[in-house]
Parts: C-alpha cells; sequence; structure tokens
C-alpha cells in the first residue's frame, strides 16, 4: 500500500455513543453509524497517521490479516471520502490545508 | 425567491439599530411558547386580535419579552405561496428567512426583528416555528415531528411522518392524559435533562395544546399495526430516526452540528422505543404499562 494520510473533513458531526460512532455530514445530513473497526480509522485520521499505520494497528486489535485488512480499509476510506467526509493525501496533514481551505 | 410586493425587506425593511422611545407604548402580543416570550408588534388591529384568537393560553401580556418583532402586513396575499422553498441563513449577523408568502429579518443578538407577511395564521405560525428551533438550537433543544402528552408528572412523545398516527394516538388519549400538541413537539433542555413543552402548532386534530411541561420518560417511533407491540431501537437507529423529524431549516454548518449534538444527547438521556399500535384505546394502557416496568 502507497504511503496514504486520511484526515476527518472539519464539515462533520461525530459522537461515540454505547460504543458506537455516529457520523454525520453536515453538509448533507448524511449520516453514518461506524462498526469498531471503522471507528479505529476514523479516530486515527488525523492526516499524520499513515494508512500503514492505521492497517498495523487493525490488525494489532483484530484478528484480521493484513491484506484482508489492506482491502477493508481502502474500501471504507473511499466510501468516506466520497461522501466528503476523510480526505486523502499521498502527504501528511499540512499539505491537505488546501483542501481544507475549499471546503470553507 | 419572488420579491413580494416589490418590497426587498433586506434593502428597505431597515436597521434594526433603529430605535424606539421607551416610553412609548407599541401595539402588539406576547406569545410565550416553553417559557420563551415573543413580542409581535403590529399596528393592525385585526392581526392583533388574531394572534390573540391563535395562540390563546400561549398569549402572555405579563411575560417580559427576549426578543420583538415588527410586522408589516402585505395587502396583496393573492400573490404569494406558503409552499415555495424555505431559506433560512446567516447574513452580516442577521438571520434571514423566506418562503413565499414571508420575508423576515432577525437579529438574535439585538433580540429585533421584522416580519413582511401575508395576513393570516399561516405565515406568522411558521416564523415562530422557525425563530424556536433557531433559539433552542444553541440551549440543546430542538422541535420535534411528534405528538406528546402528559400523564402521571411525565410526558411521552409519540414521532413520526404524517399518517404514523400522532393524531390518532393524541385523540385516542385517555382523560387523565394532558395534550401537549398532536404535531410538533417542543423539546427544552435544563439541569435536569429534557422536558416537553406545550406547543400551539396542532397537526390534524386542530386542537392547541395545553400550555405546561413535563419531564421526557419516552420517546416512541409509531407505526399502525394488527396489534399493539413495542420493540426497543438501537441508539444508531434512535438518532437516525431523531434526526429525520427534527425541525432544522437553518443552512448553518455550525447550527447543524449542534442539532446532532443534541440528537445523541437526547437518545443518550431518553429511552426510545418503536410502538407499532392498534388504533382504539387500549394503546394507551399499553403505555402506561411499559412505562410503569420502565419506571
Amino acid at each position: 500500500m502507497r504511503q496514504k494520510y486520511i484526515l476527518r473533513s472539519s464539515a462533520t458531526a461525530a459522537r461515540l455513543l454505547g460504543g458506537e460512532m455516529m457520523i454525520m455530514s453536515v453538509a448533507d445530513s448524511t449520516f453514518f453509524t461506524l462498526n469498531e473497526v471503522a471507528t479505529l480509522i476514523w479516530q486515527a485520521a488525523d492526516g499524520c497517521t499513515s494508512l500503514d499505520a492505521i492497517v498495523t494497528r487493525i490488525c494489532d486489535q483484530f484478528d484480521v490479516d493484513r491484506e484482508q485488512a489492506e482491502r477493508d480499509v481502502e474500501q471504507f476510506v473511499d466510501a468516506l471520502c466520497q461522501h466528503g467526509i476523510l480526505l486523502l493525501s499521498e502527504n501528511p496533514a499540512a499539505d491537505l490545508a488546501p483542501v481544507l481551505q475549499a471546503q470553507l | 425567491m419572488r420579491d413580494c410586493s416589490g418590497l426587498d425587506p433586506v434593502k428597505n425593511m431597515g436597521s434594526f439599530a433603529m430605535s424606539r422611545g421607551t416610553s412609548t407604548a407599541i401595539a402588539g402580543v406576547t406569545i410565550e411558547i416553553a417559557g420563551m416570550p415573543i413580542r409581535l408588534e403590529t399596528q393592525d388591529a385585526s392581526f392583533r386580535r388574531m394572534l390573540k384568537q391563535r395562540y390563546g393560553p400561549f398569549v402572555n401580556e405579563s411575560a417580559k419579552p427576549g426578543f420583538h418583532f415588527d410586522i408589516h402586513l402585505l395587502q396583496k396575499p393573492g400573490k404569494l405561496r406558503a409552499d415555495d422553498d424555505l431559506q433560512v441563513r446567516m447574513q452580516a449577523g442577521r438571520w434571514l428567512l423566506r418562503r413565499g408568502d414571508f420575508k423576515a429579518e432577525w437579529d438574535s443578538v439585538a433580540g429585533r426583528g421584522r416580519i413582511l407577511q401575508a395576513p393570516g395564521r399561516y405565515a406568522i405560525d411558521s416564523v415562530l416555528r422557525i425563530i424556536h428551533t433557531l433559539i433552542q438550537a444553541s440551549r440543546g433543544g430542538f422541535l420535534l415531528h411528534a405528538a406528546s402528552a402528559i400523564r402521571d408528572h411525565r410526558a411521552f412523545l409519540f414521532s413520526g411522518v404524517s399518517g404514523a398516527g400522532k393524531t390518532t394516538i393524541s385523540r385516542l388519549a385517555p382523560p387523565d392524559v394532558t395534550l401537549l400538541t398532536d404535531e410538533i413537539s417542543y423539546l427544552g433542555k435544563d439541569r435536569c435533562g429534557y422536558r416537553a413543552c406545550g406547543t400551539p402548532f396542532a397537526g390534524e386534530l386542530d386542537r392547541i395544546g395545553e400550555n405546561v411541561s413535563a419531564p421526557v420518560a419516552a420517546l416512541f417511533f409509531l407505526a399502525k399495526g394488527p396489534k399493539n407491540r413495542i420493540d426497543a431501537v438501537g441508539k444508531a437507529e434512535a438518532i437516525r430516526l431523531l434526526l429525520r423529524n427534527i425541525l432544522f431549516f437553518a443552512e448553518d454548518a455550525d447550527l447543524v452540528r449542534l442539532v446532532f449534538q443534541s440528537a445523541c444527547e437526547f437518545v443518550d438521556q431518553v429511552p426510545v422505543h418503536r410502538l407499532t399500535f392498534y388504533p382504539d384505546q387500549r394503546v394507551w394502557q399499553y403505555i402506561g404499562r411499559i412505562s410503569e416496568d420502565a419506571a
């Protein structure tokens, strides 16, 4: 997996409730509920932690092989990026500043 | 949006900085919903009479209003359409509210606003509802598509889309139940939790709610069925359903975020169930038993 970074969009609202992470896009009110693995990805999406490192965390905490974890992470990130919930970059967070600026 | 009678309130309604002599009595009616008095001022005596009649138990002339609105009535209501798209947005520190039958602007900090509207109750009803949603968004409360009623000092909410049974369950309420509304419930938040307050916003029942409030005991999402049953609703599903039924109109990311947090907070504090009911009086016995068990 190439080095990529994800950052939570500022145009979201999130809340951990009863062990489930709830996320809503404030732009179009789309609502998502995340399972445990997805919650881990969401919480790690600080723009500085690479996807590679996130996959390692998942493999450490859940009973899943690395190949499967990489596929799941890519699928999840693609889906949330399409809704503008996550921002994806090949560089760490500082390079996402223009993307964030464009959102405002 | 089409301009109303060629008068653009943004350009022509003047500044909120305008002052009136404090000694001058301004004709108006103070409407207090959920302990939030709003003064509606108008020179039109027949409109004031309509307001007093329409809002009945919610008129409170002794309350000190936190918000004032000047109302100007349009004289060509035939051109106005209440079903035009609604716009609610903040511009230059003021809320702008626009629909086919009204335009309003409101400086929430100064507590003053102006409404340019068609005569009659529908436009002012809508403006009041929107103003209350904006007020509550920053206070942790919200307005909800739901019937609500008080029994044994506790409030029960019955939410759902049109046809789900809000009016039916209100109509079936026994005499010891105090009806708060059959259409739009008002949820305020205080230090003790959520309170349901009566509103004058009625649905098909066409009966104004009682101007009282009580702590919320439970929220039921309604569906009609062949027999009465109650099912648990998970928190995620409860939030999804709640968000679908909360009244909120503003195009404002910060307030949307607050409303989301309020919905989460509510679901965290209040039991939420799905109530499938057969429309006869037995449903209230059933609700009574369930709520006693829960208590």
